[in-house]
């Protein structure tokens, strides 16, 4: 039995979340392969190699899979999986993009958003944003998993896979790429930080979450908001945490004038420890923080940030 | 050109979700439903473009048994000119669902379809992009900008780290995510007026589709439960706890 890991990253990097992807898939046993699919993405093959509980890199080097559209990464895959009786991707935009394609191409259901393997067929899933925890057995011969990262721990990086060259090029030629717009930042990757500070509604616009910059700074924290400070339009959408946004699980989430929506706990109720301000004692947030301060975050934030 | 949106009727997202005793499923019974928050802005974005003057004719379907009606004459007063309800009784997995869409996909060739990126209910985040495979088409998956030039669909696209432009060939597929539009309000002469707008049925089992289950939900349990914690009075004494207690900072 094998299993195929498709690696998360931007041709330079590995995701730190691949890492957990791969932990997923050893509680699934089997012999795991991970597939670089990019281009210039020889360094994410080096990184890769160094996987623990890895035996092969597969590299699939090309110009269409510069920037993994689903399009030609799905066939790519598809071409691939008959070696594999798991198939397994992060559920991070590229992962969520790409993985339903190859299991409509395989005929086979996709589980999404494990947080759990309980055997090799059974898997445990959030529905319902989280309020809800779902058993699930697979029917199918082939699985086709995304993983939630946060449900796993990292595997180690001190292993030598094998790096095999694949010779693919699978271009659907239905799409191409226009551009990508990304967020400069000195700070961690949301998903990757140890501290993640966040703003909600409470913060009452976009120019008050310099406010949280100083924190952050202080803590090396990443910063992050509810879905409601994005739909007021403060903060862009990459920025949300929360059930239809990121899903977060850091040593500490300082959650700033957020109220507490389910939608947005089922983003970061993982987190190890999880400090309120709010200046609403009823605020849900106090019944799932380990740390609240009842007070205007106004006063707060500067103080806060001076004392850190 | 003809826009297609398929639409699925889910619990309300303002309903607090409970588990049944015997960790069957969800309870559902006299929940309000409604139409799936992604879903409904699907629609608006598909009224857009007709009102824009670039889409022609606004088609949504749903599959279900006869309550997703009320769905259906939500879209049409949101905007759509008819609707298809595609009947079953079962509750479909995301890729059979893409196969009956596939069908009404073949039969009514719309230059685009524009679906939620996932339910609420589920949370699958799927049946969007295996419609696209299936139907061979290319796909704009969580779009946050739709913008129809020419033969080509340009879609902006919520990634992690930022924004993506991609170009598709039409016809294309397109995932709604939350930034893309804001829905209206039906008024009420537009929901009287989707009373006698049209609402085809025809029959799941008619498509000639396996539509057998691909999974065994074993059971459904509540999430584990975060014990409340301690209320500070000072951001001195926050920040001591925080090093001292929990040793997060240093």
């Amino acid at each position: 039995m094998s299993i195929l890991v498709y690696a998360e990253h931007d041709n330079n990097t590995l995701k730190a979340e691949t890492l957990k992807t791969v932990a997923a898939a050893q509680a699934m046993g089997g012999d795991i392969h991970i597939l670089v699919a990019g281009h210039n993405c020889q360094a994410v093959a080096d990184a890769a190699a160094k996987v623990n509980g890895v035996s092969q890199v597969l590299v699939a080097d090309n110009a269409a899979y510069e920037h993994q559209l689903a399009e030609n990464v799905s066939l790519l895959v598809t071409e691939l999986a008959g070696d594999y009786e798991h198939i397994v991707a992060t559920a991070l935009t590229t992962g969520k993009n790409f993985m339903p394609r190859v299991a409509a191409l395989l005929d086979v259901a996709q589980v999404s958003d494990i947080i759990g393997v309980e055997s090799a067929d059974t898997f445990v899933r959030p529905i319902y944003a989280g309020n809800a925890i779902a058993t699930v057995q697979s029917l199918d011969s082939k699985k086709v998993i995304t993983v939630r990262a946060t449900g796993f721990d990292a595997v180690a990086t001190d292993g030598s896979a094998e790096i095999v060259a694949l010779d693919k090029a699978t271009d659907a030629g239905t799409s191409s790429h226009v551009s990508d717009e990304l967020t400069v930042s000195e700070r961690p990757d949301l998903g990757a930080a140890s501290v993640v500070i966040s703003g909600g509604r409470g913060m009452q616009n976009g120019d008050n979450f310099k406010m949280l910059e100083g924190i952050a700074d202080k803590l090396g924290a990443a910063i992050g908001a509810s879905r409601a400070a994005v739909d007021a339009g403060f903060v862009p959408n990459d920025m949300q945490v929360g059930q239809t946004g990121k899903i977060v699980a850091p040593d500490l989430y300082i959650a700033v004038g957020i109220s507490g929506a389910i939608q947005h706990l089922a983003g970061m109720k993982d987190s190890k420890v999880i400090v309120a301000i709010n200046k609403d004692p009823e605020a849900p947030i106090f019944q799932v923080a380990d740390y609240g301060i009842v007070a205007d975050l106004f006063d707060t934030l500067p103080e806060l940030e001076s004392k850190l | 050109m003809k826009v297609l949106v398929p639409i699925k009727r889910v619990i309300d997202y303002n309903v607090k979700v409970r588990v049944k005793a015997d960790s069957s499923n969800v309870d559902l019974t006299n929940v309000k439903m409604s139409i799936n928050p992604f879903c409904e802005i699907a629609v608006e974005e598909a009224v857009r473009l007709k009102e824009a003057g670039t889409a022609t004719e606004v088609i949504a379907v749903s599959i279900g048994d006869k309550k997703c009606q009320e769905q259906l004459r939500t879209a049409l007063a949101l905007g759509a000119d008819r609707a298809i309800q595609i009947d079953t009784e079962e509750n479909l997995d995301s890729l059979n669902v893409a196969k009956l869409l596939q069908k009404v996909v073949e039969e009514e060739q719309p230059q685009l379809v524009i679906l939620g990126k996932q339910s609420i209910d589920s949370d699958n985040n799927q049946t969007g992009q295996m419609l696209a495979a299936l139907t061979g088409l290319p796909q704009g998956t969580f779009a946050s900008e739709v913008k129809v030039e020419g033969d080509k669909v340009n879609v902006t696209r919520e990634i992690d780290g930022g924004l993506q432009t991609v170009a598709l060939n039409l016809p294309a597929i397109v995932t709604t995510d939350l930034r893309l539009n804001e829905p209206r309000y039906a008024k009420l002469p537009d929901i009287m007026k989707a009373k006698r707008k049209p609402l085809d049925v025809k029959s799941a089992a008619d498509f000639g589709i396996d539509l057998s289950p691909r999974a065994n939900l074993l059971k459904v349990t509540p999430p584990a439960e975060r014990q409340a914690g301690i209320v500070v009075e000072t951001v001195d004494e926050l920040v001591e706890k925080l090093k001292n207690e929990a040793k997060v900072i240093s």
